[in-house]
């Protein structure tokens, strides 16, 4: 922790920066001390560290004392860890946190997650090693570390070694397990090839094929992950899961649909069964392709594409049409709205406040306004003026 | 005198050559139909295997999630196409991706009223980041633009626009075309002017103004009358500082111009 030099944080000219991340907490080799909760910042030249409460609590440290860095995975009430060894601290230092400290590495908590990111990138700049083309001012300019054939610290030796070995570990994993990948995935090829091929022939020849084996062969597509070629003539892409999808569906959303003056963006939906669901969750495509199915099941429930091509989840007994002359007199009301305005008085999405009020323009009730002050609608005194 | 090819003979050799060809088809059709079955079955155990050697590999390594994503592309397979899919359920890849999706989704949701719908992919990370909680599990931006792919679908306008070297996320069904991304691109310190836009793009001042004044109709850009030299169109989506600030919607309707 004596490598450490107190700073403003401000970069200096031909410094930027690469990535930063909050709740960051530092440790002097194992131990805990008190800079436990700040933002750390990764630069062209320094690693900088500021407290969170006060920010003139700022220190950095140069890159280049850095000697190599490893990863620490997160474990039970452990947060991920960056471990960074660090060269001497060179005699001509600016002051710091720490005139002294038997340890020569520090450690970086990722309390809020970040880890990840953040390792890849400082591995990048060490890798890189910008700080030596890119000239900064003298107050940034340390030893370059100990040059090639140099003098090691102690101890490093020892640890460079077991982060060898480990990395030997890790590559052995890694491609294990791409090797078993690159099986799998030859396999999976030839499955591919061989339901082109079966399409090409359902497509040839429609009648020939039972409408059960097609369903069979689509619920294979499904899950294999292979998009499927033969469409919309039975179902469209459903399959009998997006059936039964469809169904689950009219009885999960009802109720909130009602809650919601009978729509629903399809984004909200979205969110709304997967929150519910917790695992096992939708994709987006299973979403869309039970939803459209909705209708053809004859649920209560149907899926709409508006022109800009928002999709909404709408009850059947929902007139949006109906809807828009509500929104004629509310704007009437008050002379002219804006879709936020409009969603605040009525209590909806700005998504759909704003199709509302596209289709009552495109039904000729309402006239926009568009300028830089944004999207402004007034009732169209054209039509009811003559 | 009789003429080759014609006549109800040759047709109706012809039909019974298509009615041989036709029925052979037929079986052959049938037939790959059940060898697939067996294969998926087949594939379905190995799959298993794997998932028992491998599942925390995926879950764990973002690099290996990486290259395990690209190797389906190439083959033709979409592991996140849906939730039922083998790969998702053995895998657990799925419940990953769908789950980071509401999140993105709920993230852009929140910041909407600050930056009209557009986000810097730093940006979105650092905040779903905050949004997952300590015990759950780091993400990287390449998950992050795969579950943004995905939510295409759900036809809300998400997209994804390349801006030097990192990319901008676009929530909102707003209209950008290529006038308004490279404009976008152009806006490094948060800010572009008419004059700068002329300087590197080479355009006319109406293509420059035209381009400007969409942004701020879109609530992408605030306009500066009071900078110096000429206004200022800010990009809040591109305000670094406002990382570490909560603003409320009442907050940033109070500093719009």
């Amino acid at each position: 922790m004596d490598r450490f030099v107190w700073t403003s944080g401000l970069l200096e000219i031909n410094e930027t920066l690469v990535i930063q991340q909050r709740g960051v907490r530092i440790y002097d080799g194992e131990e805990k001390i008190k800079f436990d909760a700040g933002t750390l910042l990764l630069s062209t030249h320094r690693l900088i560290w500021r407290d969170h409460k006060n920010h003139e609590c700022c220190m950095a440290i140069p890159l280049s004392q850095i000697v190599f860095i490893e990863e620490q995975a997160a474990g039970i009430g452990k947060s991920a860890k960056i471990v960074v060894h660090l060269h001497t601290a060179p005699p001509n230092k600016e002051p710091g946190p720490f005139q002294s400290s038997k340890n020569s590495y520090i450690k970086l908590s990722f309390k809020e997650h970040g880890q990840i990111e953040f390792y890849r990138r400082l591995s990048e700049e060490m890798t890189q090693r910008r700080w030596e083309n890119v000239p900064v001012s003298q107050s940034l300019q340390t030893n370059r570390g100990p040059q090639p054939g140099r003098i090691r610290a102690v101890g490093i030796v020892g640890i460079e070694r077991k982060l060898e070995e480990k990395r030997k570990e890790t590559d052995k994993n890694i491609s294990e397990a791409f090797e078993d990948l690159s099986k799998l995935m030859i396999k999976a090829k030839e499955m591919v090839e061989l339901s082109k091929s079966i399409a090409n022939k359902i497509k040839d020849k429609q009648g020939d094929i039972t409408e059960d084996e097609t369903i069979r062969f689509k619920s294979y597509l499904l899950s294999m992950g292979i998009a499927n070629p033969v469409t919309r003539e039975t179902y469209g892409s459903g399959t009998q899961y997006h059936m039964q999808l469809a169904r689950q569906l009219a009885g999960i959303l009802q109720v909130p649909l009602e809650e919601r003056g009978g729509i629903m963006s399809l984004t909200e939906v979205y969110c709304l069964v997967n929150r519910a669901r917790g695992m096992e969750l939708l994709s987006p495509e299973d979403l869309v392709n039970a939803c459209k199915m909705l209708e053809a099941l004859k649920l209560p429930l149907r899926l709409r594409v508006f022109d800009s091509g928002v999709m909404v989840i709408e009850l059947q007994s929902h007139k949006e049409e109906e809807m828009v002359a509500s929104a004629l007199e509310t704007v009437s009301e008050k002379g002219s709205l804006t879709s936020e305005e409009f969603a605040k008085l009525v209590g909806m999405s700005v998504l759909l406040a704003k199709e509302r009020l596209l289709l009552a323009e495109k039904m000729g009730h309402l006239c926009r306004d568009d300028s830089v002050e944004g999207l402004r609608f007034y009732p169209n005194l054209f039509m009811t003026q003559s | 005198m009789h003429r080759r090819g014609v006549g109800a003979g040759a047709i109706a050799k012809k039909k019974l050559a298509e009615a041989k060809y036709k029925e052979r088809g037929t079986v052959l059709a049938e037939d790959q139909l059940a060898q697939m079955s067996k294969q998926l079955d087949m594939f379905k155990t190995n799959l298993e295997e794997f998932a028992s050697k491998h599942k925390q590999e995926i879950r764990k390594n973002p690099e290996f999630r990486v290259q395990f994503q690209d190797m389906c592309a190439t083959i033709g397979v979409d592991p996140l196409a849906s939730g039922k899919g083998f790969w998702s359920e053995m895998l657990g890849v799925g419940d990953f991706y769908y789950e980071l999706g509401v999140q993105i989704i709920e993230v852009c949701l929140a910041l909407k009223h600050r930056n009209g719908g557009l986000i810097t992919l730093e940006e979105l990370h650092q905040q779903v980041l905050k949004g997952r909680g300590k015990f759950a599990q780091d993400v990287s931006q390449d998950d992050l633009i795969r579950a943004i792919k995905k939510l295409k679908a759900l036809g809300t306008g998400f997209g994804i626009i390349p801006v030097g070297g990192t990319y901008l996320i676009q929530s909102v069904p707003a209209e950008l075309n290529m006038d308004h991304t490279v404009v976008l691109q152009l806006a490094e310190n948060g800010y572009v002017t008419v004059s700068e836009i002329k300087a590197c793009l080479k355009w006319e001042t109406e293509r420059a103004r035209q381009v400007l004044e969409h942004l701020l109709k879109e609530g992408l850009a605030w306009l500066d009358l009071q900078a110096p030299g000429e206004a200022h169109y800010w990009l809040p989506a591109l305000f670094t500082d406002l990382y570490s600030q909560e603003i409320t919607a009442e907050e940033a309707r109070e500093t719009l111009p």
